[in-house]
């Protein structure tokens, strides 16, 4: 579609929701990026004012207002802050598959979505070569987070330090289940998320164990896909409605009473994403979309509220946890005490709060590769705060906040370890 | 912009603090009001003082418009550019250089964010009262240039009350230094007063020297509700007569609660005609007694109810539904045009009957709410701007409330400022006299006239 007149008439689109911003610049008050740079350009005002811009011809340049759209973590803090209640991240996530639909999308990404991603088996038998390899290319870093670092890969990953694929994931060791409700009386359907199968096996394998101590029923269909965050925030949508139809296949209209995941953006897309991106799909996927995402829910939430939790004082002696609560479980979803809830389940530890724990840990998917200085400049001061709150262990309920908080602790020799709290939960058990 | 100047302002500020592309600059091209956005020709981000001062000096000389811009809130137009001018950011200027909590002033960049300033003061156990909406991301320079007000203005005065001295940069880069760090100073002409207000057209702020206060001790909060208006205007009135001055006194029309509570969900009544939010502070003893006062006025000139806040959690309630009054009317419709036309607070009543025959007049919806303590209502008009005709007769209701206002002995801006937006009615509040006089104050310090043209007086 590299039709200019195409362009703007999907632009025109969008107006309804792009006019509903009354400028009024309330969104710098609590933007990651924006703090850092103070560019209007970089916060949702200045998108949102540039994508009018666009639209009504007073800008000229989709790419110039691409790179703007792009350098965008998707944390949800404006939309969450928003006085207008302007949907700003249904409007950044639309403008960036308008605008690549007439941009072209990178090969590197047409390799990696329409190539792979939307491949489950073929996925994961790659990277299942790929963790056997891994070993040659890096080294251990430290052993509390886990992590690795790369000098041979240095040129596409800086200095980053690395949570590596794991030996074994969880569909490996545990292909798929469908066990009958027990005590609990409930059934839930388990979407580990591609991190929690591939690189934090142990988290899956703490959500199972937790489930089947409440006698939760599980569905753990084979082949899951990954949710298609990653290739819609590339504008890829042709990608992402394949991800999306392949999930719907496996989990709609099957027998559950809850769909689980352990992962804040996973959860956040199905539940909110899915449905704000449905209207170009066909009526059935529509109808199948509502009803699954009605059920969607972070694992946390459903763990506290639906299973009836008698937390216990920590012991003497415990171990301090902080918590870090990610964009896509706080602001997205308002998960917030149910972390919390099911860290004070195992009176081993003891839970710290740390300042800010609700800002941005900087990852925003691939934003961390394609931005990696503010990325890691936004980290930092994650980083600073864990350490400031002085706990030995920080849990999130997010496993990308996992790599990147892994990642910032790791590059300043910090030996704090980062969990799951349903990891925490689980141990206890 | 040719590539001889680009060059001198990349040397000037570093290559990375000047900004070229079209989606760079159109990024600054709108403020807060609803106005036509003009594509400014560069914008740079000076990182120090001094650097401000050589783009002051550099704009002069090359004859380029310059608009000063901190967070860009201004709802009157203030911090829109000139086509092709200079947009100078003041966000990277954001140090607080002194809180000095013996002599109660502080000295601080323009682009210190106010809500960060307030914290910062509140931490040393004083107190910077001035808090105007934007406060979480406007500037203190913004502040000072639009003479900012706030909830807390009936009580506390505005932010020209707290301006103790400004250093500023004249059209040639010189820094010219007025106020003080004392209470008194009559050193000299009062440059200091001559830059609140002055929204970027008389000189580019340096530094600026704020006083600070003790903080009130005691807070307490009610909401007293009413089914008709005039009471609750005349509560208004009767609570000043009774020598009580509230910290906030706040009102809302029917419209505006009924929005709120569609919103919020706050528990407001929604068959009230108006509600008055109120708050007493000051020592404990003082508080008690002039709450229990407020209360005994408020029944007395027939509130149906009032609800006291018991602890802080209640207060919170309280303010949360004013808090949430603009959020929810800007969701009822596209477009939000918030009004400050400003009345002696006596003319309250005949504003809000007024307003009531405007939006009837125009066919337009109109909800009211704002600082009933001090005359200052926001007239909020909810309309859609892609609606042409919708919106010629929002402009024609707009010329009303200003007509309204003026005739009530009132004024244009009672804390938005002039701006844009409400230049061509400047005379009529004032007279042909005082814009020549100001017109001819400008061209004597601006011969060239860079700084903002266009704002308050005309070109």
């Amino acid at each position: 579609m590299a039709d200019m007149h195409e362009l703007l008439r999907l632009l025109g689109e969008l107006d309804d929701q792009l006019v509903s911003c009354m400028r009024c610049g309330m969104c710098q008050a609590v933007c990651p990026i924006y703090s850092q740079t103070g560019r209007e350009g970089d916060v949702a005002r200045g998108k949102i004012a540039l994508l009018e811009g666009l639209a009504h011809e007073m800008v000229k340049d989709p790419q110039g207002v691409q790179d703007k759209v792009t350098r965008c973590l998707l944390c949800g803090s404006c939309a969450a802050n928003c006085p207008s209640g302007v949907k700003a991240l249904d409007i950044f996530l639309k403008a960036r598959v308008i605008l690549t639909g007439y941009l072209g999308l990178s090969k590197v990404k047409q390799v990696i979505f329409r190539g792979m991603l939307t491949k489950p088996g073929l996925f994961n038998t790659m990277l299942g070569v790929a963790s056997k390899f891994q070993g040659l290319f890096t080294s251990p870093v430290n052993d509390i987070i886990g992590s690795s670092c790369s000098k041979f890969l240095s040129p596409v990953l800086g200095d980053r330090h690395l949570m590596l694929l794991a030996k074994t994931p969880l569909h490996s060791e545990v292909p798929s289940l469908d066990t009958p409700a027990g005590k609990s009386g409930l059934k839930v359907a388990f979407f580990p998320g591609c991190l929690a199968d591939k690189i934090f096996p142990r988290v899956g394998h703490a959500v199972l164990k937790v489930l089947s101590h409440h006698g939760v029923g599980v569905f753990l269909p084979a082949g899951q896909a990954c949710c298609g965050i990653p290739a819609l925030s590339s504008g890829d949508k042709q990608s992402y409605e394949k991800l999306v139809r392949a999930n719907l296949d496996l989990f709609a209209g099957k027998e559950f009473d809850a769909l689980v995941t352990p992962c804040a953006t996973c959860t956040s897309t199905m539940k909110k994403i899915w449905p704000a991106m449905a209207a170009g799909m066909s009526k059935k996927d529509q109808q199948r979309i509502a009803d699954l995402s009605a059920k969607v829910m972070d694992v946390n939430a459903f763990v506290a509220d639906k299973l009836g939790l008698t937390p216990s004082a920590p012991k003497a002696g415990a171990v301090s946890v902080t918590v870090h609560d990610p964009c896509h479980l706080k602001k997205s979803l308002g998960v917030s005490a149910q972390p919390r809830t099911i860290l004070r389940m195992n009176p081993a530890y003891n839970v710290v709060e740390m300042a800010a724990s609700d800002a941005c840990c900087g990852c925003g998917g691939s934003f961390t590769l394609q931005h990696a200085e503010i990325s890691s400049i936004i980290g930092k001061q994650k980083r600073d705060n864990i350490v400031g709150s002085k706990a030995q262990v920080v849990a999130t309920g997010c496993p990308a906040c996992m790599l990147q908080i892994s990642d910032m602790l790791s590059r300043s020799g910090d030996q704090i370890a980062v969990r799951h709290p349903m990891e925490i939960y689980a141990e206890s058990l | 912009m040719n590539d001889a100047l680009l060059k001198e302002f990349q040397a000037l500020v570093g290559k990375d603090n000047v900004m070229e592309s079209e989606a760079d600059r159109f990024s600054y091209a709108y403020d807060a009001a609803v106005l036509e956005s003009v594509m400014p020709g560069l914008v740079v981000r000076p990182q120090t003082r001094e650097d401000l001062g050589k783009l002051v000096k550099l704009c002069n000389d090359n004859g380029l418009p310059i608009t000063v811009r901190g967070s860009g809130t201004n709802l009157s137009g203030g911090t829109i550019p000139s086509k092709g001018g200079v947009v100078i950011l003041t966000n990277a200027l954001n140090k607080i250089l002194e809180i000095n909590e013996a002599d109660l002033y502080a000295v601080v960049e323009p682009g210190v964010i106010t809500a960060k300033f307030a914290a910062e003061v509140a931490a040393r156990g004083l107190f910077y009262p001035p808090d105007p909406g934007s406060q979480a991301v406007s500037t203190l320079g913004g502040n000072v240039a639009e003479n900012a007000g706030g909830l807390r203005g009936l009580k506390y005065g505005v932010t020209k009350d707290y301006v103790m001295g400004v250093d500023f940069f004249d059209v040639d880069g010189e820094i010219v230094k007025s106020g003080s760090r004392t209470v008194k100073c009559v050193t000299g002409l009062n440059l200091a007063g001559l830059m609140v207000g002055s929204e970027g057209t008389l000189g580019v702020f340096e530094k600026l020297i704020l006083k600070l206060t003790p903080p009130p001790l005691a807070a307490k909060a009610m909401m007293a509700i009413f089914d008709d208006v005039n009471k609750a205007c005349e509560t208004v009135a009767a609570i000043i007569a009774a020598k009580i001055v509230p910290a906030t006194l706040e009102f809302m029309d029917n419209f505006t609660i009924r929005t709120v509570e569609d919103f919020a969900h706050a528990g407001l009544p929604v068959d009230a005609k108006a509600l008055l939010l109120i708050e007493v502070d000051g020592h404990p003893g003082q508080v008690a007694d002039e709450a229990e006062k407020v209360e005994a006025i408020c029944k007395q000139l027939g509130a149906v109810r009032i609800q006291v806040a018991k602890d802080a959690e209640e207060r919170n309630k309280v303010w949360e539904a004013r808090r949430a009054a603009l959020s929810a009317l800007a969701r009822v419709s596209p477009t939000t045009v918030l009004e400050d036309a400003t009345v002696p607070r006596s003319k309250i009543p005949a504003m809000m009957h007024a307003l009531e025959g405007i939006a009837d007049k125009f066919k337009l919806t109109i909800g009211t709410f704002g600082h009933a303590g001090d005359g200052n209502l926001h007239p909020t008009i909810l309309t859609d701007r892609r609606n042409t005709e919708e919106w010629h007769r929002v402009e024609a209701a707009i010329d009303e409330i200003f007509d309204v206002a003026l005739s009530l002995g009132g004024t244009l801006s009672g804390e938005h400022g002039i701006g844009l937006a409400k230049s061509k009615y400047m005379e009529k509040e004032t007279s042909r006299a005082t814009i020549l006089y100001s017109r001819r104050l400008k061209k004597a310090l601006d011969p060239k006239g860079i700084l903002n043209p266009g704002k308050i007086i005309g070109e």
